[in-house]
């Protein structure tokens, strides 16, 4: 709870400083400020507390997924200040919106009421909408934020009725009551139409098929960074919602209710597998990755009561080779109109560290070894056996090795082509962005037990 | 209040926000003017706040009233940010037709 207030205080101070004229110190006392409310909230691990009428619950789930939200933020924070820095007089308001996301990504997992997870996810999503339209000249960046308004509000809506419909069904918004209640046998059919409609809401949000479709294109047109949070502090949050939601609201998941989940991440997997073979702009090509890898967490469904800790591994390690995938992107594309593959031919050349860390980041997005990522599959599909769902995880596994094919398009374009042009600067903050994510998620996966056995 | 409900019956209650509602998505998915889209999106979100009214009396609780409240506040602040965006689509465009916006394909 002291963590939600941390990071709103956080965010007003930002916009504070810009009253005061101390820009340059923004981004500085944004990135002590979440490192401090990080050891806050770790200070919480273990406790179990609600607070304001149980409004917000504190458990081991929120203050694992809360820390991990916060790890990200900083990582894009840091990455701010060479993004923006050709626009120094908005700074402070493209940082507080970053600080105020995660303020509603933190309500999200950490709701104890309804209504308090439909506030989180629309602060959440306002405050994307903003970033992904905010390069207010570009044509691209305009359709981008317009088609993920519309989208997103379309879902919100679907999302809205789900919530009425639950109350009408239990009489309340508290979790801990409806989760009670639905346990109980004469339960009205508005209640299961509720749960499908906020599922199918979340399912908009984590961009699984066939909910996909905005994805490609509000990936490719927004600014990179934006595209940087998406993919993985929003992504993230939202399967950790739609987890936490499902455990709240449907105790004992009905055998149809899990084969859905089934067919869904089955097609996620193969039509964004599929889709990113003949992707040339890398964007959108971890745009359709992206989907596939909701395909890969929507498991995690199928064993809700034990596959938490896989969940957040496997979060975990999707999301910091996104970040370090990011920061090289955000590197070589900096000053170029698109981010077709072209732009990076010759990297392993001219910068190889840069190279280095890209492909690492693709080869544990892809699950080779020794990244976290082939620990995080490996994980995810045992538990998916354990549940009984073999031939899931054969086509999962299938799956896999399509993925390869395009990441291995980017990494042969890396080493195999010669350079197209001068790469001049080294923006530190890139260089130490991708190198910490980068070793963070190798550490991770020499030690899963540190993650997995936090839930 | 109740014996309105009860003389109604809940049940049209949710079928009027039901038809409402569906409106609101077809709206949505076949018009082309940014606005009508807009407000469609307005019709769907009241359609679920005149439903959370109705099951709020139906329950006797006063939750579901003071929900639509948080409800109608986050979408004033959602349209907010949308006509935004539209009047940035406008002036590099100058057009608010959906249908022109097909520049990222892939």
């Amino acid at each position: 709870m002291t963590t939600l207030i941390a990071i709103t205080g956080l965010g007003v101070l930002c916009l504070i400083f810009e009253i005061f004229n101390l820009r340059k110190g923004i981004i500085p006392v944004t990135i002590i400020g979440l490192l401090a409310t990080l050891g806050l909230t770790m200070s919480e691990y273990g406790t179990e507390a609600s607070y304001y009428n149980n409004m917000i619950v504190v458990n081991n789930f929120s203050v694992t997924f809360s820390s991990l939200f916060i790890v990200l933020t900083t990582f894009i924070v840091a990455m701010s200040h060479n993004f923006y820095s050709n626009h120094p007089t908005k700074i402070s308001d493209f940082i507080s919106i970053k600080l105020f996301i995660l303020a509603g990504a933190i309500a999200m997992v950490s709701f104890g009421n309804l209504a308090m997870y439909f506030l989180g996810i629309e602060i959440l999503s306002i405050g994307l909408y903003v970033m992904a339209a905010s390069e207010r000249l570009s044509i691209r960046s305009n359709e981008a934020g317009m088609k993920y308004f519309l989208m997103g509000a379309f879902a919100s809506g679907i999302i809205l009725f789900g919530i009425c419909l639950v109350y009408g069904a239990m009489g309340s918004f508290d979790v801990a009551e409806i989760a009670s209640l639905s346990r109980s046998a004469e339960l009205p059919a508005w209640f299961f139409i509720g749960v499908i409609m906020i599922v199918i809401g979340m399912l908009f949000k984590v961009a699984a098929v066939p909910f996909h479709f905005w994805a490609p294109d509000v990936y490719e047109g927004s600014p990179t960074l934006t595209t940087a949070t998406m993919s993985t502090l929003v992504k993230v949050v939202a399967m950790a919602t739609l987890f936490k939601l499902l455990v709240v609201l449907n105790a004992e998941m009905s055998y149809a209710f899990q084969m859905i989940i089934v067919v869904l991440s089955i097609a996620s997997m193969t039509v964004g597998n599929i889709m990113a073979l003949r992707q040339v702009n890398v964007k959108r090509m971890l745009a359709f990755s992206g989907i596939s890898h909701a395909g890969f967490m929507l498991m995690t469904l199928l064993s809700l009561s034990t596959a938490a800790g896989t969940l957040l591994y496997y979060a975990t390690a999707y999301s910091l080779a996104g970040i370090a995938a990011f920061a090289v992107i955000l590197y070589v594309c900096g000053k170029n109109e698109n981010e077709d593959i072209v732009n990076f031919h010759g990297l392993g050349k001219t910068n190889p560290v840069l190279a280095a860390v890209l492909t690492g980041a693709l080869l544990s997005m892809g699950g080779i070894p020794i990244f976290s990522g082939f620990f995080a599959k490996l994980f995810l599909f045992s538990d998916t056996i354990s549940a009984g769902y073999l031939f899931l995880v054969i086509i999962a596994v299938i799956n896999s090795i399509i993925s390869i094919g395009y990441y291995f398009k980017l990494i042969l374009a890396m080493y195999g082509k010669e350079p197209n042009e001068e790469r001049t600067g080294t923006p530190v903050l890139y260089y130490a962005v991708a190198v910490i994510a980068i070793l963070l998620n190798i550490a991770i996966g020499f030690f899963p037990s540190l993650i997995m056995d936090l839930m | 209040m109740d014996n309105v409900l009860n003389q109604i019956g809940i049940e049209n209650y949710i079928f009027l926000s039901v038809i409402l509602f569906s409106i609101g998505v077809f709206g949505v998915l076949y018009r082309r003017n940014a606005i009508i889209v807009f407000m469609s999106i307005e019709i769907m979100l009241n359609a679920v706040n005149l439903l959370f009214v109705a099951f709020s009396t139906y329950h006797q609780d006063a939750n579901g009233q003071v929900f639509v409240f948080f409800s109608m506040a986050v979408a004033a602040a959602e349209v907010a940010v949308g006509l935004a965006i539209l009047v940035a689509v406008f002036r590099n465009i100058g057009s608010i037709d959906v249908a022109n916006l097909k520049n990222l394909k892939g």
